[in-house]
């Protein structure tokens, strides 16, 4: 009896651990996101006081329309969502159509390219960025916004080809044999069997493929140079690097504007992310 | 007859195979195959921005590995940033998915909490950062002093900068948290049940249990957690521009340097081979290792 008493206690004891670390997680995780919203509302004289206000004394929320007039960033949100969107399509077409071929017909030399194209996840970009750099630059294409669509069009990342691999495999071969005896062709099985069938995995790909590009700094600091073709990524680096902490208030206002659009893809769509998670967890 | 048809099968499963691949297979040969060896023959010219240059030999290799000892700095740096990060990397997210696991309340909200910073990890948030770890009016530097400790000034001290890195990319972690959930979840309960009926304690469930037949994900994690870490770039060339003194120099920042702001194209390319052996190098220590700990079931 005492020994069982004694064993809850210890389970209560537990419990208890795991709320407590779980909630200073949750501080540690949340905190800077709470101070930077509070900065974004402060005057630079009070941001710069020691020891620090915790709410500011005056609310100013002109620093988010100061801000974001600072550097054209209505144009740059423009150019940011157009982009985000035409690359999030084409990875979520390609690399699904792509994932079809690899996951449905067998040949010589099938499993060859299956296994390379698994290894392109392990490769470092640094080694291909020059070259494809300097191909682009002799395509006329730098500065454009080409050599940012182009690989989302082209199958869209070995991973996200990986993960509609894993789910085409769960699909029984009948489905497109019946199709095939009913007449269509298997470029119509795709779009008609097929696509509507990886539908769940479609819209995984899509929330996390949209984030990616909208995060995205790398490719367009590489490519893009003139200022109107901006993305957000790179116009808050350009605002950071020329007004930097001078007018850290204003900083902070932009860089949450920034930051809305990916939270409130994530609140629609969280079920997506999940699942995608859990995808990503299988293993070969 | 039977042979024809089946040769005509197979001849259809090649023509759909290709078809279906074509996309993919055309971005391979044009975007990784062919920059991969133009990147090897770059590397043994000098050449400048225009993407014109002549054959010099090995120089850029020499120049790279014995008379600049930038390069050397940048790959102290860079190893020095993944031994610190993959270990707590998988440490953390494999304690904090474990947590996770334990049939709590609330794990819709710990799950968001934790994804949240992987989510917006970008440019805002590493901004946000650099002002959170302001030596004067950071709010680090503020917690700090109610203790009574004086903080240093971390990203502009070169003690303290790139530790400050590995601190904000631990702090968005929250996919590997949520990838090795997924990963303990998938562990059967029957298991645990017998080693609760045999008096098994909860830490010798963990080590018995739960590490073994999580290996498979912390294995996959530390091969992608390995890649990624050597390709550190954003928060140096953002935060820090590599300093103070060279201390947050990365091996990716240097190659940007050189090949997009001094133009020294050849010799970057260089410095990328160097990268890429060296990386392939530790992925393959990491996968023959791999039979002696990975546990991959019955199968």
């Amino acid at each position: 009896m005492q020994k069982a008493k004694s064993f809850h206690a210890q389970k209560a004891v537990g419990r208890t651990m795991i709320y407590l670390i779980l909630g200073i997680c949750t501080i540690i995780c949340i905190l800077p996101f709470i101070w930077m919203l509070l900065t974004s509302v402060k005057s630079t004289a009070e941001a710069y006081k020691f020891p620090p206000t915790v709410f500011p004394k005056k609310w100013l929320w002109t620093n988010y329309t100061n801000g974001l007039q600072k550097a054209n960033f209505p144009l740059y949100f423009k150019n940011t969502a157009i982009l985000t969107a035409l690359c999030t399509i084409g990875t979520v077409l390609s690399a699904q159509y792509v994932a079809y071929g690899f996951s449905r017909f067998k040949c010589k030399g099938s499993k060859l390219w299956y296994t390379l194209m698994l290894a392109t996840m392990m490769l470092p970009n640094q080694v291909t960025l020059i070259p494809q750099y300097l191909l682009y630059l002799k395509l006329g294409m730098v500065d454009t916004y080409l050599p940012l669509l182009i690989p989302s069009w082209l199958g869209g990342g070995a991973f996200n080809i990986f993960l509609f691999i894993q789910f085409f495999r769960t699909l029984p071969k009948e489905l497109d044999e019946a199709a095939f005896i009913d007449g269509a062709s298997t470029f119509q099985t795709f779009v008609y069997i097929m696509m509507p069938s990886v539908k769940s995995v479609s819209l995984c790909v899509l929330v996390m493929s949209l984030v990616y590009n909208w995060n995205d700094f790398f490719t367009p600091l590489i490519y893009i140079n003139s200022t109107k073709k901006f993305t957000l990524a790179i116009g808050l680096q350009f605002l950071n690097s020329s007004m930097g902490t001078t007018k850290i208030g204003q900083m902070m206002a932009v860089a949450v504007a920034t930051m809305i659009p990916v939270l409130i893809v994530f609140f629609l769509c969280q079920k997506y992310f999940v699942e995608g998670i859990k995808m990503s967890g299988i293993k070969d | 007859m039977k042979k024809n048809r089946s040769s005509g099968f197979d001849r259809r499963n090649t023509i759909n195979f290709y078809a279906f691949i074509a996309p993919w297979l055309f971005g391979f040969l044009v975007l990784t195959v062919y920059p991969m060896l133009e990147s090897f023959r770059l590397s043994l010219t000098d050449t400048g921005f225009t993407g014109d240059g002549s054959y010099i030999g090995f120089a850029n290799f020499i120049q790279a590995l014995s008379t600049e000892t930038r390069v050397l700095t940048a790959f102290k740096n860079t190893f020095f940033y993944v031994l610190m990060f993959v270990p707590l990397n998988l440490i953390l997210s494999f304690f904090l998915g474990w947590l996770l696991s334990r049939k709590i309340k609330f794990l819709g909200f710990f799950r968001s909490v934790f994804y949240i910073p992987y989510l917006t990890a970008g440019v805002a948030v590493t901004i946000m950062w650099g002002w959170l770890f302001n030596g004067t009016y950071g709010l680090i530097n503020y917690t700090l002093s109610l203790f009574g400790i004086q903080g240093p000034n971390w990203l502009g001290d070169k003690n303290t900068a790139l530790i400050c890195i590995v601190v904000m990319n631990l702090w968005s972690i929250g996919n590997n948290v949520l990838i090795m959930l997924a990963g303990i979840q998938d562990i059967p309960t029957s298991y645990y049940e017998s080693a609760e009926i045999d008096g098994a304690s909860t830490w010798r469930q963990i080590w018995s249990i739960t590490v073994p037949l999580s290996t498979p994900t912390i294995y996959f994690n530390l091969v992608m957690g390995v890649i990624g870490a050597f390709q550190l770039f954003n928060q140096p060339y953002i935060l820090t521009d590599g300093g103070p003194v060279d201390s947050t120099l990365t091996v990716s920042l240097f190659i940007f340097r050189n090949a997009f702001e001094y133009g020294k194209m050849g010799y970057a390319s260089s410095v990328a081979w160097l990268l890429f052996v060296a990386i392939m190098v530790l992925v393959l220590l990491i996968q023959s290792t791999q039979k002696k700990w990975v546990f991959y079931g019955d199968s």
